[in-house]
């Protein structure tokens, strides 16, 4: 934030025409004119951004805040006005709970498994689409589609392509001579068919924030990488991605807080079987673990536990990351 | 920028990580134009059936796709419009004008970006419960209207797009501040907002976390909370299913096939600036 920018201040803009244009200053009308004049200077910034405040407050503050003070209480969905007082045995409860660590662990596998290919892909896409290329807007448009297609289509599509019976996926194996895999009851083959959905809906978004950043390099780096003799590969590695580091890093701070919230593929991957994430709880994430203590077991106290545990975990998360890149850049 | 020449090799490779994205959109149209039978048979249909007016039909109706399609214009339209205006009105603000408590406030903003959903649901429901908003849409208009995107967007963008010798000129001219955000800001802003429009028209119209805790019964779905419901077996007849994902979906491709372009520069931009 630049302080140049902000130039226009009430004391910066000077007199203005109604007060300046003088002659009747004593006349009330010109007063209370002038006086209007400069409350709406002094307080129409409030004003502008009031209402992402007021609406933050109430929708976004409030309920962080609430969250906790809820965690430490009974509730219960089906009357939520009325909470008991339990200390910390939402928390040790999670901590004995063998669905709770099951359900982390799976969302750490399934966030493994979605977004590494996922960005690794997205990057060689981006490399790809930086060429002088006819027709790049079809390409750019076609790989974004997916960004378009709502969780809920998308699920009910591989869900169908993932049938274990007449799924198109286990057609193509068996016709290249693989056996039919069970890709709903497997507990690996599960989780990276769920894995496929996130992958298929953000690898084209991610490989255009890619291909933005690539298009800030400057090419003299390229020329000069060239000249010394480095072939397209070398120059991809020791120029392009030394240049993109925190744009890869950005897209990887995002893409884990996505994952750590991963909801609706693994809801909808079930089939009919509600929001256990398979009938062994093989792909249940923490958000739907989630989802499942509050809405379908009616613990809203519980729930809010996980959101904390959640939130502590992507502390940690993040805590990791910066002591990462802090040694990286220290090098 | 570069200036190399794509060879054969680029263009296959692009080509075929195109279709795999385009891919399952055709196919759930293929599926959504046969009948359950035929899509339990091996190999799976490659080409369109007849029976796509049926199924549409069907989901249409038994589904309440109609309602659920109509519910969602007016979610999506309502957030887009509120987080386009209020975040005009916040960036311009922080980009442009100078008030005690700025620097502050913005960081404020950037912070809110942090806060995943999950942490603050729950109680956002015991709210809307109290409420007795449940099932309706305010449910999740409200909570979704501002955006701390939206401002940090205006606001990078206002920052080089809009002159403050412009605003100064109107200053002077003894404009109020709505006459200035009317006449100059919105003016000057207008690319950047159309671009933000069509982001947070995708987000909105996807969004699906919060509409299924906040639309639980039947009242008044949501698109993707009435495929939900589909999903879960209501109907069990998947090329109907398929045909309410394609319903779900086909408003926002329409949107996306004419919209495409600026939607891919709007993140582009975003992306750089971000």
């Amino acid at each position: 934030m630049t302080d140049e920018t902000a130039v226009l201040s009430p004391s910066a803009v000077g007199p203005h025409r109604p007060a300046a244009e003088g002659g009747g200053r004593g006349r009330p009308g010109q007063v209370w004119r002038s006086r209007r004049y400069r409350w709406d200077l002094r307080f129409s910034p409030y004003a502008f951004v009031a209402p992402f405040f007021l609406f933050f407050a109430a929708f976004g503050l409030f309920p962080l805040l609430y969250t906790g003070w809820a965690a430490l209480h009974q509730v219960e969905l089906t009357d939520p006005d009325s909470m008991t007082w339990v200390g910390l045995r939402n928390f040790t409860r999670l901590w004995d709970d063998e669905f709770f660590w099951n359900a982390l662990r799976n969302t750490f596998t399934i966030g493994l498994l979605s977004t590494v290919p996922q960005l690794a892909i997205a990057l060689g896409l981006a490399h790809l689409l930086n060429y002088k290329l006819r027709g790049s807007a079809f390409f750019r448009v076609a790989l974004l589609t997916p960004y378009a297609t709502s969780v809920a289509a998308a699920t009910l599509v591989f869900v169908l392509l993932f049938g274990r019976d007449y799924g198109m996926v286990n057609w193509v194996l068996s016709t290249v001579g693989f056996g039919a895999v069970d890709w709903q009851n497997g507990t690996f083959a599960s989780q990276l068919a769920v894995s496929t959905i996130v992958i298929w809906r953000w690898t084209g978004y991610n490989a255009l924030i890619y291909l933005a950043a690539m298009q800030a390099v400057p090419g003299e780096l390229y020329e000069s990488a060239a000249l010394d003799g480095a072939s397209r590969w070398q120059q991809f590695r020791h120029v392009t991605v030394p240049s993109l580091r925190p744009t890869i890093f950005f897209t990887c701070v995002v893409s884990t807080i996505g994952a750590t919230q991963l909801f609706g593929e693994p809801l909808l991957f079930n089939g009919g079987s509600g929001a256990t994430g398979g009938s062994d709880h093989q792909f249940q994430t923490l958000g739907l673990y989630l989802y499942e203590q509050g809405w379908v077991n009616l613990h809203l106290g519980r729930a809010s536990a996980i959101a904390w545990a959640m939130f502590l975990i992507l502390l940690l998360i993040a805590g990791a990351a910066r002591l990462l890149r802090g040694r990286k850049d220290s090098r | 920028m570069r200036s190399l020449r794509a060879g054969r090799l680029t263009y296959l490779v692009l080509g075929l990580f195109t279709a795999g994205s385009l891919f399952p959109l055709v196919w759930t149209a293929i599926a959504a134009s046969r009948n359950s039978t035929r899509l339990a048979q091996t190999p799976p249909p490659f080409w369109f059936g007849g029976n796509l007016g049926r199924n549409l039909q069907i989901a249409w109706t038994d589904a309440n796709m109609g309602t659920a399609l109509l519910n969602t214009v007016i979610v999506a339209g309502t957030v887009t419009a509120g987080t386009v205006l209020f975040s005009t009105l916040a960036g311009f603000a922080f980009a442009k004008l100078r008030f005690r408590g700025r620097r502050m406030l913005m960081s404020l903003v950037i912070g809110t970006m942090l806060i995943p959903p999950q942490l603050s649901v729950v109680p956002l429901y015991m709210l809307i419960a109290r409420l007795s908003w449940t099932d309706r849409l305010q449910a999740v208009i409200l909570p979704t209207l501002v955006g701390a995107f939206g401002v940090f967007f205006m606001r990078q963008y206002l920052v080089h797009a809009l002159p403050i010798e412009l605003v100064e000129a109107a200053r002077t001219d003894g404009a109020s501040s709505l006459r200035v955000m009317w006449h100059v800001v919105f003016p000057a802003a207008r690319p950047a907002m159309a671009v933000l429009g069509m982001l947070t028209f995708v987000m909105a119209w996807n969004d699906f976390f919060w509409p299924i805790v906040a639309l639980t019964q039947n009242g008044s779905p949501t698109v993707q909370v009435a495929l939900t419901g589909l999903g879960r077996g209501y109907i069990p007849d998947q090329s109907v299913i398929m045909a309410g994902a394609l319903l779900g979906t086909l408003p926002l491709l329409l949107v996306f096939i004419v919209f495409g372009r600026q939607i891919v520069g709007g993140i582009m931009q975003g992306a750089v600036k971000g």
